[in-house]
């Protein structure tokens, strides 16, 4: 076996390669990867996922890059690796967001996945994929995101009642307002999110 | 909401192998300053690969420009180049059974020959070059095979330590086929003195790691009279087999 390619940190200038338009460098790339989600067509629930990203000293971190994978409004994945049949054609199911440089606010707009089934078949709970880089941050940490109005499907959830302290479970849950999820992701502290190890 | 039938033979690609994380540099390493507050400081919880997992989004070679791999041109006006040391960096990209990914998205990003990248937040006195954007992309070929050319970028000072430098560097970000494969990293040149006196290098604990990161001088694929080679491979998250591995891949 081969060792994998060992993880270094994104840097200060992570903008440059993964939101050149973003970092103000046109006229490479017509768009930076990973803008939308969705087009006029995409079916389900229409929503917005933002929040923040903060550090152990309780600051904003305003140089940081978030992806989204998530299924479609029937929990079917844009992936060629999706063995249950095509996800619809109008979601990517795939999102990349810098946090905002003075707010430091990360914002996709989606659509309320399906549900996906567990290794075991059971089926869990309508959730997405989260992946932040940042300068300070050696290896992406891989979380999840759930959904606030969703309590019952999150009660059963195969990932979250894995989680011993239900207060950790917790900080996976994005708040409803509106038509807004609110996910702020704790780096450290008390509140400090789940991170993954999948 | 409406979900999707499962049957008990439901077919699966196969999940992937755990991650090492004693081979990748810690979350926590002081030496590195930004990381002591930004690493997470309770254990990870670990949980078997699901869909979420085994899958990832897949890129398609027509969302290339002509020059998104040429970083020598694609943000030079017409006729002009980039400064520097001309380039060819080029390998594979495999994952940990030796298996070529095909169609992996490769991105690279890197300071000018100065040191100096293009972005509102540096401030390093290495001046800028009008003809250096400093970004491209490419995907990798049926073999797993990809190739950018670009200038050597500098060495650049860091607010770390008193007197921290950089070795010459080029940040890579990789997709493979499942978004648990996802991998940024970062790759140096063979020789650079720099390479031990690194202060983000010096966060990984085993020196063969560390030499993973080595791009390699490669003289066979050079250009006489235009461009030095460097090789350099990217290993990714192996996966599994599973009986279904080939139906999946004739997808
Ligand atoms: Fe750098």
């Amino acid at each position: 076996m081969l060792k994998e390619t060992p993880s270094q940190t994104a840097g200060p200038y992570v903008h440059i390669g993964l939101t050149p338009n973003f970092a103000e460098i046109t006229g490479i790339f017509p768009e930076d990867a990973g803008k939308t989600l969705v087009n006029d067509k995409t079916p389900g629930e229409r929503i917005v996922i933002e929040g923040r990203i903060i550090d152990g000293q309780g600051g904003v971190i305003k140089d940081a890059v978030v992806e989204i994978w998530q299924a479609d409004h029937l929990g079917l994945y844009n992936s060629p690796y999706e063995p249950r049949g095509h996800a619809d054609s109008n979601f990517t199911g795939w999102g990349r967001c810098a946090t905002d440089m003075q707010t430091g606010e990360y914002r996709f707009e989606t659509i309320k996945p399906g549900r996906v089934p567990f290794a075991d078949g059971r089926i869990q709970a309508p959730h997405a994929n989260l992946w932040i880089v940042a300068r300070g941050i050696n290896i992406g940490l891989q979380t999840r995101l759930y959904f606030s109005d969703e309590a019952e499907a999150n009660a059963e959830d195969p990932v979250l009642s894995r989680i011993e302290h239900r207060a950790r479970a917790d900080t996976l849950i994005a708040r409803r307002a509106g038509d807004a999820y609110t996910f702020d992701i704790y780096l450290q502290g008390e509140n400090e999110t789940v991170f993954f190890d999948i | 909401m409406k979900t999707i039938p499962q049957s008990n033979q439901a077919p699966e690609t196969g999940t992937f192998f755990t991650r090492d994380r004693n081979w990748h540099p810690p979350a926590f390493a002081p030496g590195y300053k930004s990381t002591v507050f930004r690493a997470p400081q309770k254990p990870l919880i670990a949980f078997p690969n699901t869909l979420s997992e085994t899958t990832g989004p897949a890129f398609g070679h027509d969302m290339l420009g002509l020059l998104d791999h040429d970083l020598i041109h694609n943000f030079a006006r017409a006729g002009e180049s980039a400064i520097g040391e001309r380039i060819i960096v080029h390998g594979k990209v495999l994952d940990e059974r030796g298996k070529p990914v095909p169609n992996a998205l490769v991105e690279i990003w890197q300071a000018n020959a100065g040191g100096r990248y293009r972005h509102k937040k540096e401030g390093y006195i290495a001046p800028l070059d009008p003809n250096f954007g400093g970004c491209g992309r490419v995907i990798t070929d049926a073999d797993g095979h990809y190739a950018f050319r670009t200038i050597r970028p500098g060495p650049y000072p860091w607010p770390n330590g008193p007197n921290d430098w950089r070795p010459a560097h080029i940040h890579l970000s990789i997709f493979g086929t499942g978004f648990v494969q996802r991998l940024i990293t970062q790759l140096y040149f063979e020789g650079d003195p720099l390479i031990p006196r690194c202060p983000i290098l010096n966060t990984i604990a085993d020196e063969k790691a560390v030499a993973q990161l080595v791009a390699h001088l490669d003289m066979d694929n050079s250009e006489p009279m235009d461009s030095l080679a460097y090789r350099f491979d990217i290993v990714l998250r192996g996966r599994r087999s599973t009986p279904f591995e080939n139906r999946m891949e004739g997808n």
